[in-house]
């Protein structure tokens, strides 16, 4: 498989702290991808290093075969990466559909001067953005609520909508930042279905932070654990279950008799 | 009906109902004949309806609080009246060959010149102060202002601290509304488009609207630059209306009233803000006898709103009626 994402070497340090160390990794196209490891072990900053949030302090990040480190987020997302939020950051004051609408950015046609004047080009392009993001809203159920404020929809609700939104970016790499969280195990069911479904429809490769092992184990073609900004492990779900390391990262060591 | 025709359809009337208006003396109209005190308060509210929606742009609709728009209004007028009077007799020599239009056409000049020098002055603020939020920005954009004036104070060439005196009185009431008719054409027309919700992600969420493929400098800077342009319009008609033009005019206080209209009106909201423009300019007057308590009741004024109506008198007004509109 040809990967999409590749991470060489990667190492972010805050002061003293090295948040992520020599990290050697790749996502493929159209893969699924799971990241675990315990809390504060550097899944999040790797996470933000990926979409530009951050700079890494040392190694490269590739995407498609081009260097993307250290390229403004905005820039990062134009090459084709789209992301979700752990803590949902939707745009608060829009209604369901502006949200979507906003996130089509990147493909304009026609800008300031469009709006401005209000020709036939940006009319068309007003109603073909309008049409796209409502039929993307239909095919995860959003669509009755379209016009409602975003603030108003279920949390459930509320995670797909930034799914949705990410997708509207057109992406072809999907990275989605701890979407079970918070979330009870029939919602959680729900959300492995969505995931599945948008793989299958959309067809990007996902990068999966998680936390919750069902979910990871349930849907990831394979995974990569982190402890302490290090990778301990990488391989298929049961590969992981049975790894001494990944095991020992979670539980904590066996204790040998005396 | 689509947006834009219902706001040509606005213009149009703003200009018909402007030119009945004139204020010319020689003016062939009956309407012509209004009183000067309520004419002049008429072209005040038309240049505080600029002033409150340029701003609105900036900090209602992309979120960005300025301190500073004082400070652009005097670029503008400053640059405009260093076409009109400083430059005045020269030009319109070159112009002659136009007859009797060539006033006007200096005037034009003089109000691109204006907005122009503005727009740059928000192009060279807005870069490297654009990195900064809330608090932060406030005050740079508040220093920025006090800059301006400081700066005009101490040019010899514009008339320092005595100020610039003898700027022809070009201002008409037509000229006032019809830019102010623009004005709030361009602020709506942009918001209201795919384009524009980029003002309003960067409003509501930084790191989302750059994650999401939003350039927030860019659009963060774009909306300096058109409110800049707009105040520098706004300076540029005052200093024509009053004929007089003085670094003091231009102060904090001046910027203080901008964003106590905003902020009355409903930040985000471009019909509120006009009409908190319009009712602010006239309440100025009405406690005209009352000087020294003025600032007293606008203070009482937001700690009422603030308590009643914190979105402001009309906020949120822009978003019902877009739901009704969808609804049918």
């Amino acid at each position: 498989m040809k990967p999409i994402l590749e991470l060489e070497k990667v190492l972010v340090r805050f002061g003293g702290l090295v948040a992520v160390s020599a990290v050697d990794f790749h996502v493929g196209e159209g893969e699924l991808v799971g990241l675990i490891g315990p809390n504060g072990a550097g899944k999040t900053t790797l996470f933000n290093v990926i979409t530009g949030v951050y700079t890494p302090t040392e190694g490269a990040i590739r995407f498609d075969g081009q260097a993307v480190d250290g390229l403004p987020a905005s820039e990062i997302t134009s090459k084709g990466i789209a992301r979700t939020f752990q803590n949902i950051r939707l745009f608060s004051s829009l209604s369901v559909l502006d949200n979507v609408v906003a996130a089509f950015n990147l493909h304009l046609k026609s800008g300031f001067l469009g709006a401005l004047w209000r020709g036939r080009q940006f009319r068309e392009q007003e109603r073909e953005v309008r049409d796209e993001a409502l039929q993307l809203l239909d095919v995860f159920g959003l669509k009755s609520a379209a016009h409602q404020p975003c603030r108003s929809l279920a949390y459930g609700d509320q995670r797909r909508l930034e799914i949705v939104r990410a997708l509207a970016t057109k992406p072809r790499l999907l990275l989605l930042d701890e979407p079970a969280a918070g979330m009870n195990p029939t919602e959680k069911v729900e959300l492995m279905r969505l995931i599945r479904f948008t793989q299958e429809r959309f067809g990007p490769a996902v990068l999966l932070v998680e936390h919750d092992m069902k979910v990871v184990m349930g849907i990831c073609q394979r995974i990569a654990v982190l402890e302490y900004g290090r990778k301990i492990a990488e391989g298929t779900p049961s590969e992981i279950q049975q790894d001494r390391r990944v095991i020992a990262a979670y539980l904590g060591e066996e204790v040998v008799d005396a | 009906m689509g947006s834009r025709s219902s706001l040509l359809i606005c213009v149009l009337v703003f200009g018909v109902v402007s030119a009945l208006f004139t204020g010319h003396p020689e003016s062939a109209w009956p309407l012509a004949q209004i009183d000067d005190y309520l004419l002049n308060i008429l072209i005040m509210a038309g240049i505080n309806v600029i002033l409150a929606v340029s701003l609105n742009i900036v900090s209602g609709h992309t979120g960005q609080f300025s301190l500073g728009h004082a400070g652009f209004m005097a670029v503008g007028a400053y640059g405009s009246a260093a076409v009109t009077q400083i430059g005045g007799k020269a030009i319109l020599n070159a112009l002659s060959f136009l007859g009797g239009a060539a006033p006007t056409c200096v005037f034009v000049l003089s109000l691109f010149v204006g907005g122009s020098l503005a727009a740059v002055a928000g192009l060279a603020v807005g870069l490297p102060s654009l990195r900064l939020k809330g608090d932060y920005l406030a005050i740079v954009t508040l220093g920025f202002g006090e800059i301006i004036r400081v700066v005009i104070q101490n040019t010899e060439a514009v008339g320092g601290a005595r100020g610039l005196t003898g700027i022809p009185s070009f201002t008409t009431l037509g000229w006032t509304w019809g830019l102010a008719a623009f004005c709030i054409y361009c602020v709506s027309a942009l918001v209201r488009s795919t384009y524009g919700r980029g003002f309003l992600a960067v409003r509501d969420d930084e790191i989302a609207a750059e994650a999401m493929g939003v350039n927030t400098t860019k659009y963060k800077v774009t909306a300096f630059v058109v409110g800049s342009f707009f105040a520098g319009l706004a300076g540029a008609l005052y200093a024509h209306l009053i004929g007089y033009i003085t670094p003091e005019g231009f102060s904090f206080l001046k910027s203080v009233d901008v964003v106590v209209m905003v902020i009355l009106g409903g930040m985000g909201s471009t019909l509120g803000v006009t009409v908190a423009a319009c009712l602010l300019t006239f309440l100025n007057e009405l406690l005209r006898q009352a000087e020294q308590y003025r600032m007293v009741a606008f203070a009482l004024l937001l700690i009422v709103l603030m308590i009643l109506r914190p979105q402001g008198l009309l906020g949120g007004i822009d978003r019902w009626i877009q739901a009704r509109r969808n609804r049918s």
